[in-house]
């Protein structure tokens, strides 16, 4: 075979496996769950139990949330470092309100303030992460370190590094509630999904975050207001941040500073990336930073319950990453 | 003789829209080749199949007389074919010698680059083409004009059998494109083929030796260049009758009824910025078209800026009769002010939205119904405007950067009209639209000015200038000089008031 036949030879197989690619990379992220769940049919013990999903479904909706709100911040071309140590300050606040005096003589003004303070306080946050990107143009890794550093230590004084337990049914409901058998929070994960994916694609705010995302200084231009647009994703992302750090804190019945959201940015920014957002801003796709949540999880749980330690699952998560991004880049095309 | 570059038959589609049918092109070694044709005629479209980019549904490419087997940018360079685009793909920030090397660095026994070669060869390139730079300076400390050549070096040091051009010039002052020109014949000379893609006409008499024109995604038509003439060739590009052609102009924005300009929509006076504005006065009303003339760095962008509220005035004042301070963007649309940037693909398209989401995106606050986009009302909007200004697209679901620059101009132009504004800002309209685009956009604006619309105009044409505006207020170093008045404006009596006043200022 002469050197022309070779390299046409590769050519029509190199079209041969770009077909398949834009192929695969269309629905790569279904496709890796069906793989994932054939695989546990197979080999994981126990799989098609009820107990199996339930467990599930509460783990997730926690990543889920976060990856929602990590959406929308990527899709402004940012990144928000610090959901995890927001998650821990929301986590850590809410049972100090509920176990204070005050809170204990009026129950249900209590729980109300047990979830709506914490939450206002990540929303602050968010405030705080937005305007520090938009207003001072602090790079928003830069940014959204100063509370991945700050947040958990505030949330650590606040306890005084003290594992707080408690036992407060209705709060619990947050992350032990039940509906049709399934956990509250799966339903709450739902809604979520729908309010934000409708606002995204039936609002104003929607349109102009993402053309934020897509060409900031053409949607100046066109009377985009800018910086109002990227604090608003900061706060929501914020906000979705601290509810899922009130869900973890009930599940738990307990409050640990230390671990609450433990590595939480790492996962969200994951789920985000599997379900097909653009690191580089302008596509906001929510159902599927949902899919790219529940690939995660079953991935986790699909290692340690085969008996994989739990450092080996994460050098797992790295590799869906890598894969993720790498079709990514096959999609560009 | 056997041709360096012969494609026949190519077809190519993109999602069921055909971009190319039976196109062909044939380049002799060492020619200069010309490809004219309408934006979306498929010309990228065609140089990218040749280049790898994108690969032909059908058809035939031969190199030499063989088959092409290029499938990417790389394998074109390697095959002999660099492309210089009119956005360099340089590094700006490293050294003149980095950039000429890059990934054929001289080593040393060691291992190490051997700088002191490389410096040495990068000058001897440059000599070639007669630049004398310094060669460890940085690349970005130079002009645009420098660095294009510094490309073309650098391609030709590649042992580059054809040079494609994709509007080289369209960033080049005239100073500039005489030394390119230059270039472009010592290249020939040494029996490089050039591949030169310009929408200005003249420039191709000057240099090409033949030309391809295309249509529709057609071939259509190749000539010697010297065979040829101007209106010919527009006509063949357009598909339209010469003589038809020159009975009505070369430009459309002039000839509108003889409209009484109405009352004034703003009027600043004596306005000056951060930027370099120092004493501009200009007013624009009802149903006029204000030209701002100068060259460039006279202050033409400047200005717009100043009224659309994207500098800050530092003194001076804009009377919006009554509608408000304006110092944000926002502000100036609320206000009725609309502004079409020059640079469309930084300041004007959202590449990932779709025609829609980028035609409605000044428009989307008047969408709103309590938070709530009016899908409907959208739709029906867009619509409209993709046929009222013949926008070419699969549908309005597309995204906006598969389009043609002429259509997404069109696209540009809707998101302002579409929201009813009073006065237009127009910043080079129709800078890097192909003839037949321009036309139509320049008919657009006419017809809305003939409507009440006031228009205040930016063009490095004089021609667009002298035959569109009512009036043109002449620009220099920041200050408006002088007022001229159509009728009676001509391209020699413009050229000579802002020359005029310059003489005038060198002998004070």
């Amino acid at each position: 075979m002469n050197t022309q036949n070779k390299s046409a030879f590769a050519t029509s197989q190199n079209a041969l496996t770009r077909m398949d690619w834009s192929q695969l990379s269309r629905h790569g992220g279904l496709i890796a769950l069906a793989v994932i769940l054939l695989f546990n049919l197979l080999f994981t013990p126990n799989f098609l139990h009820p107990q199996t999903l339930f467990v599930n479904i509460s783990q997730v909706a926690t990543i889920a949330i976060v990856a929602v709100g990590m959406t929308l911040v990527i899709a402004t071309g940012g990144i928000d470092l610090s959901v995890g140590a927001i998650m821990a300050l929301s986590g850590a606040l809410a049972p100090l309100i509920f176990t204070s005096d005050f809170a204990l003589a009026n129950p249900e003004l209590g729980l109300i303030l047990s979830i709506g303070v914490p939450i206002l306080v990540a929303l602050a946050c968010g405030v705080f992460n937005g305007a520090m990107v938009s207003i001072l143009n602090v790079q928003p890794i830069v940014a959204t370190l100063i509370f991945f550093i700050s947040g958990r230590g505030i949330a650590l004084v606040l306890t005084n590094g003290n594992l707080q337990t408690f036992h407060n049914p209705a709060f619990s409901y947050l992350g032990t509630g039940k509906i049709f058998g399934l956990p509250f929070q799966g339903y709450l994960v739902l809604i979520i999904a729908v309010c934000v994916w409708w606002v995204m694609a039936h609002t104003k705010f929607g349109r102009q975050l993402l053309a934020v995302g897509g060409n900031e200084r053409a949607a100046e231009l066109s009377g985009v207001p800018v910086k109002r647009v990227k604090i608003g994703a900061y706060v929501i992302c914020a906000g979705l941040s601290g509810l899922a750090g009130l869900i973890v804190v009930a599940i738990n019945s307990a409050s640990d500073a230390a671990r609450i959201g433990n590595l939480m940015e790492l996962d969200a920014i994951a789920a985000a990336v599997v379900g097909g957002t653009l690191l580089q801003g302008g596509k906001a796709p929510i159902f599927g930073a949902i899919l790219g949540a529940v690939i995660i999880q079953l991935v986790k749980y699909t290692l340690l319950a085969n008996g994989v330690a739990d450092e080996v699952a994460l050098i797992a998560k790295a590799g869906i990453i890598v894969l993720a991004v790498y079709v990514q880049q096959a999609r560009k095309e | 003789m056997q041709h360096l570059i012969e494609m026949s038959g190519i077809k190519k589609s993109f999602a069921g829209v055909v971009a190319l049918q039976n196109a062909s092109l044939h380049i002799a070694p060492g020619e200069v080749h010309a490809i004219i044709g309408q934006n979306g005629a498929g010309k990228s479209t065609l140089i990218k199949i040749l280049t790898g980019v994108y690969r032909k549904d059908a058809g035939e490419v031969m190199i030499a007389g063989i088959p092409s087997t290029i499938s990417t940018p790389r394998e074109a360079q390697d095959a002999g074919i660099a492309t210089i685009y009119q956005e360099l793909s340089l590094v700006p920030l490293r050294s003149v010698t980095e950039n000429v090397m890059m990934g054929y660095e001289p080593r040393t026994r060691l291992g190490m680059i051997d700088w002191k070669t490389a410096h040495k060869r990068t000058r001897e390139i440059l000599e070639r083409f007669g630049i004398d730079i310094d060669v460890k300076a940085q690349l970005g400390s130079y002009s645009t004009a420098i660095q294009q050549l510094v490309a073309i070096a650098r391609a030709v040091s590649l042992n580059a059998q054809l040079v494609i051009m994709d509007e080289a010039t369209s960033s080049l002052d005239d100073q500039e494109i005489e030394i390119l020109f230059g270039v472009v014949r010592e290249l020939k000379k040494a029996g490089v083929a050039v591949l030169y893609i310009s929408h200005f006409l003249d420039e191709l008499y000057q240099i090409c030796d033949r030309v391809t024109i295309m249509r529709d995604g057609q071939t259509v038509g190749q000539h010697v260049i010297a065979e040829t003439t101007k209106l010919g060739l527009i006509s063949e590009m357009l598909g339209r009758d010469a003589a038809e052609i020159e009975a009505a102009g070369m430009t459309a924005l002039g000839g509108g009824e003889a409209t009484e300009p109405g009352s004034a929509l703003f009027e600043a006076s004596h306005i000056s910025t951060a930027r370099g504005l120092r004493d501009v006065s200009v007013t624009v009303r009802k149903g006029e078209i204000v030209g701002l003339g100068g060259l460039l760095g006279s202050g033409r962008t400047e200005t717009a800026r100043a009224l659309f509220g994207l500098d800050t005035l530092k003194s001076g004042q804009i009377d919006n009769l009554g509608k408000g301070q304006i110092s944000t963007p926002a502000e100036a649309i609320a206000a009725g002010i609309g502004f079409l940037t020059e640079d469309r693909k930084r300041e004007g398209i959202v590449p990932h939205m779709s025609v829609r989401e980028n035609m409605t995106l000044a428009l989307l606050p008047k969408l709103t119904k309590l938070g709530k986009l009016d899908r409907k009302r959208e739709s029906e909007l867009v619509e409209k405007f993709i046929k009222a200004l013949g926008i070419k697209t699969s549908g309005m679901e597309q995204p906006i950067r598969e389009l043609s620059g002429g259509n997404q101009q069109k696209v540009l132009l809707a998101r302002w009209l579409a929201l009813e504004p009073e006065v237009l800002i127009l910043d080079e309209p129709t800078r890097g639209v192909d003839v037949g685009a321009k036309f139509e956009i320049q008919s657009i604006i006419r017809s809305y000015v003939d409507n009440g619309l006031g228009v205040l105009l930016i063009s490095s044409e004089f021609e667009e200038l002298v035959e569109g505006a009512d009036r043109i207020v002449v620009l220099r170093d920041g200050r408006s000089i002088k007022e001229l008045e159509n009728p009676g404006i001509t391209e020699e009596s413009l050229i000579a008031a802002i020359a005029h006043h310059h003489d005038e200022e060198s002998a004070a």
